[in-house]
């Protein structure tokens, strides 16, 4: 991931924008081979997604398989996906009919809002837990911090998205349960997705601060005189803030992975619960439209990450 | 920690009460259904749901043709061209007249779209003064039936685009819509220059949330007032909660067993009657779909008229009958306990998908079922495409799904797809019937009632004997309801949300 940050921002840049090139044709690739390898007839399925279920027979779906041309073989769909993408046109969903970008652009404000919402979420409860589990390892907080940490990492987000909703909706009646239009609304599902990443970012985090706590640098910094508060401000932060940024990173595979499952049980209109809905309705040009965003989001977050760390840590910039 | 609880407490108080005062509440229904489109074809069943848009003929309480956008209807005597009377005095929420024009118009695209009236014999759609005059091709008594689908709901001309593309849901029913933001969410508002008497709820919303556990635990927290279609697990916990109360109504979508009945195994009727006889339904029913009521012992639900045969589910079972029945045609019992007949084994595919989730599991029941007769069932769970398919090539053998006989109140347009001489995708597969052909031929063009209501039984009574297709379980469209709602009542043909009878207690 650090890769190539001593050639400068340029250079940088550069190579991730070839990269994210390189992802949209793998993505679109894999996810056009994919579908197209899926059991069950794809016009059934498209048949269902429009009609519904109840009114799915043979003669909808010859219907739907003429207007879409599905009999056209698999080569020159894919190319023409190729030259449609090429163009910047990601084509019309089958379902809807709507364009796919219009449809991507809709549903790609409410995932990132709620992406926002638990990464800052996540900053203001994992790291600051991390930071003051790290200045005591082995002492109270750290133990019971790694428990709960290690506890949330291994639930998946459905059932902590569960558990939340349990407590804070049908317990307490605090907030609402799903649903969106309100800002309370995205307050459940958000904390679904912060607590597993804050249970990464708190451990990192906590490494990261006893490893900074036993440097020579830092016992130096007491030694002189400075105070706890002074050392941590001037030799601590800096020094944990690089690992918990770069592993941010990292953590965006769970937050994009995670979007999928919350959003479709908290019936988030994002793009995570249209690709739920656009595999089983076969929806292939969603279906790429979504993986092709969701990779390519992935590039952009991963840049921005190096960016940050570029900027926080002197040593790489001028290695 | 109390303290703060209390505060908490009294700020919600705070802002709720003042959020009362500011404007009308909602009504929150939840439901399963996302909406694609504006198109009728396509979410036509939401508008029609919500109360937005309507059709020329309606339902009343009891699933039976009543008036909607048109007042009345006649037809000639071999009902080939019939004449719509407008209602006089209908407004679209755009304020321009609902006129015989635009109700052609209407009609028009809905017949350029994939929906019910495929399978009908329209030559043309004309407007005539104030009648709405459509000429058939041959005799179609169900027509009035097929126009109370959703998909053929008469929307303004402004809805449409030049393409014929539906742009906006501008309907004439009793609420008009607020906002629609697809794939989840309509906001509906009373419709103050509606035809008809002015509902008491002035604002609706529907959602659509896919996932059963989250639209319980809606239902559960308050933050839905009226959820539709619970999973058989929610339904348990539901029935104990005290401010809820559980609605359930049998539909008319059955789950059935196709049979091929061109199978040597299947083609005596007494086999398909044996295989049926050895199904325990009301087990099915009870203890894996949550709902006793759902046992089908017959094709077709209470709500449809004539056509239900009111068969006790307990008299559908008869093990020793259904042994007996398969030794007079041959079949004994081997070592195994397994059924065999010059030495080929009684044993069959039954296909199936898991869409409907419940579909499997009844199919595993069935398995366990007919093995106590010692009938050798493998299940298949596959895509739903491979039933019509199999249909096709001919290589089904038994196939488990659920058919709607009531998309419109008139079963007969299903029934006619279905039972045909060449069978249908999800009806009967090498089984014809020459006298069902003459009834359902009858049935095209006799409009006196109480003729077509008993050819309608004789129709059923064929169906239930024979078995091309042996039903197993009918769906409970169910509900939970908050209490402070009065006038609840679940619509058995899924047309309706009946949004206009409800009223909040006082």
């Amino acid at each position: 991931m650090t890769r190539g940050l001593g050639r400068g921002l340029p250079a940088l840049l550069l190579q991730r924008l070839l990269q994210a090139g390189l992802v949209a044709w793998m993505v679109g690739t894999l996810t056009f081979v994919l579908t197209r390898t899926l059991p069950g007839d794809m016009a059934y399925r498209i048949a269902a997604g429009r009609y519904g279920h109840d009114m799915v027979d043979t003669a909808a779906a010859e219907a739907v398989r003429a207007e879409l041309a599905l009999n056209q073989p698999a080569s020159s769909a894919y190319f023409g996906w190729l030259w449609d993408l090429l163009q910047f046109d990601l084509g019309r969903s089958l379902v809807s009919g709507e364009p796919v970008v219009r449809e991507l652009w809709h549903q790609l404000g409410h995932s990132l809002g709620l992406a926002a919402v638990a990464v800052a979420l996540s900053l203001l409860l994992g790291p600051p837990l991390g930071l003051a589990a790290g200045l005591r390892p082995r002492g109270m907080l750290d133990r019971l911090s790694e428990v709960v940490a290690s506890v949330l990492r291994a639930l998946p987000p459905f059932a902590v998205g569960l558990v939340l909703i349990l407590v804070f909706a049908v317990g307490l009646g605090w907030l609402p349960a799903a649903g969106h239009g309100r800002t309370a609304h995205s307050v459940l599902p958000a904390l679904t997705l912060a607590l597993g990443l804050a249970a990464v970012s708190s451990r990192v985090a906590r490494n990261a601060m006893a490893d900074v706590s036993q440097s020579a640098y830092y016992a130096f910094s007491r030694t002189k005189g400075l105070s706890d508060r002074l050392t941590f401000m001037r030799h601590g932060l800096r020094n944990v803030a690089v690992p918990v940024v770069a592993y941010l990173g990292v953590q965006f595979v769970y937050l994009i992975e995670g979007v999928v499952v919350v959003e479709t049980l908290f019936a988030w209109p994002g793009i995570g619960h249209a690709l739920v809905h656009a595999i089983v309705a076969r929806d292939v040009p969603m279906i790429q439209g979504t993986a092709l965003i969701m990779g390519l989001l992935f590039v952009l977050l991963n840049t921005v990450v190096d960016i940050v760390c570029h900027l926080l840590d002197p040593r790489r910039r001028h290695a | 920690m109390p303290r703060i609880r209390y505060l908490l407490a009294a700020l919600g108080l705070a802002l709720t009460s003042t959020a009362v005062h500011a404007e009308p509440r909602t009504l929150d229904i939840v439901a399963p259904w996302e909406i694609t489109s504006p198109d009728p074809s396509k979410s036509g069943h939401v508008f029609a749901r919500m109360q937005v848009a309507e059709t020329l003929v309606d339902t009343d309480a009891d699933g039976n043709l009543a008036p909607g956008l048109a007042t009345s209807w006649t037809q000639n005597d071999d009902a080939t061209i019939w004449r719509f009377t407008i209602r006089d005095g209908a407004r679209f929420h755009d304020g321009t007249p609902v006129t015989a024009e635009a109700v052609a118009t209407s009609l028009e695209h809905a017949l350029t779209k994939p929906g019910i009236l495929d399978s009908t014999p329209i030559a043309t759609i004309d407007a005539e003064g104030d009648e709405v005059v459509i000429h058939l091709e041959s005799s179609f008594a169900p027509l009035p039936a097929l126009l109370a689908h959703s998909s053929t709901q008469i929307l303004a001309p402004a809805s449409y685009a030049e393409n014929g593309e539906v742009t906006a849901v501008i309907g004439s029913g009793p609420y008009r819509v607020d906002s629609l933001e697809p794939p989840q969410r309509l906001m509906v508002t009373r419709f103050d220059d509606y035809w008809g008497e002015a509902p008491a709820i002035e604002r609706a919303s529907y959602l659509a949330v896919s996932r059963g556990e989250t639209r319980a635990l809606m239902a559960e927290s308050g933050d839905a007032d009226i959820v539709f279609t619970l999973d058989p697990a929610s339904r348990t916990r539901m029935s104990r909660q005290p401010d809820l109360t559980l609605h359930a109504v049998p539909l008319p979508r059955t789950i059935v067993i196709k049979v091929n009945a061109g199978h040597p195994f299947l083609d005596d009727q007494r086999a398909r009657q044996a295989l049926s006889e050895a199904i325990d339904r009301t087990g099915i029913a009870a203890g894996l779909l949550r709902a006793p009521e759902a046992a089908a012992p017959e094709l077709f639900p209470a709500s449809l008229g004539a056509w239900h045969l009111a068969i006790s589910p307990e008299e559908s079972r008869d093990l020793d009958q259904a042994r007996e029945q398969l030794a007079t045609l041959g079949w004994e019992a081997n070592g195994d306990g397994l059924l065999e007949r010059d030495g080929e084994p009684f044993r069959l595919t039954l296909r199936t998908f898991s869409d409907r989730p419940e579909l499997p599991v009844v199919a595993t029941a069935l398995q366990d079922q007919w093995r106590e007769l010692g009938v050798d069932l493998e299940v298949a769970v596959g895509n739903a495409s491979e039933i019509p398919s199999g249909h096709r090539d001919g290589s089904l053998e038994l196939g488990l799904a659920a058919r709607n006989y009531g998309l419109v109140p008139d079963p007969l347009g299903t029934v006619l797809e279905d039972f045909g001489p060449e069978g249908g995708d999800w009806g009967a597969m090498g089984w014809s019937d020459a006298e069902l052909e003459e009834w359902l031929n009858q049935l095209r063009s006799e409009t006196d009632p109480e003729e077509r209501a008993s050819m309608e039984t004789e129709v059923a009574t064929r169906l239930h004997e024979a078995l091309p297709v042996i039903p197993v379980a009918w769906y409970q469209q169910t509900a939970a309801v908050n209490d402070e709602l009065e006038g609840f009542s679940i619509d058995p043909l899924e047309r309706s949300y009946r949004i206009d009878e409800l009223r909040w207690a006082e």
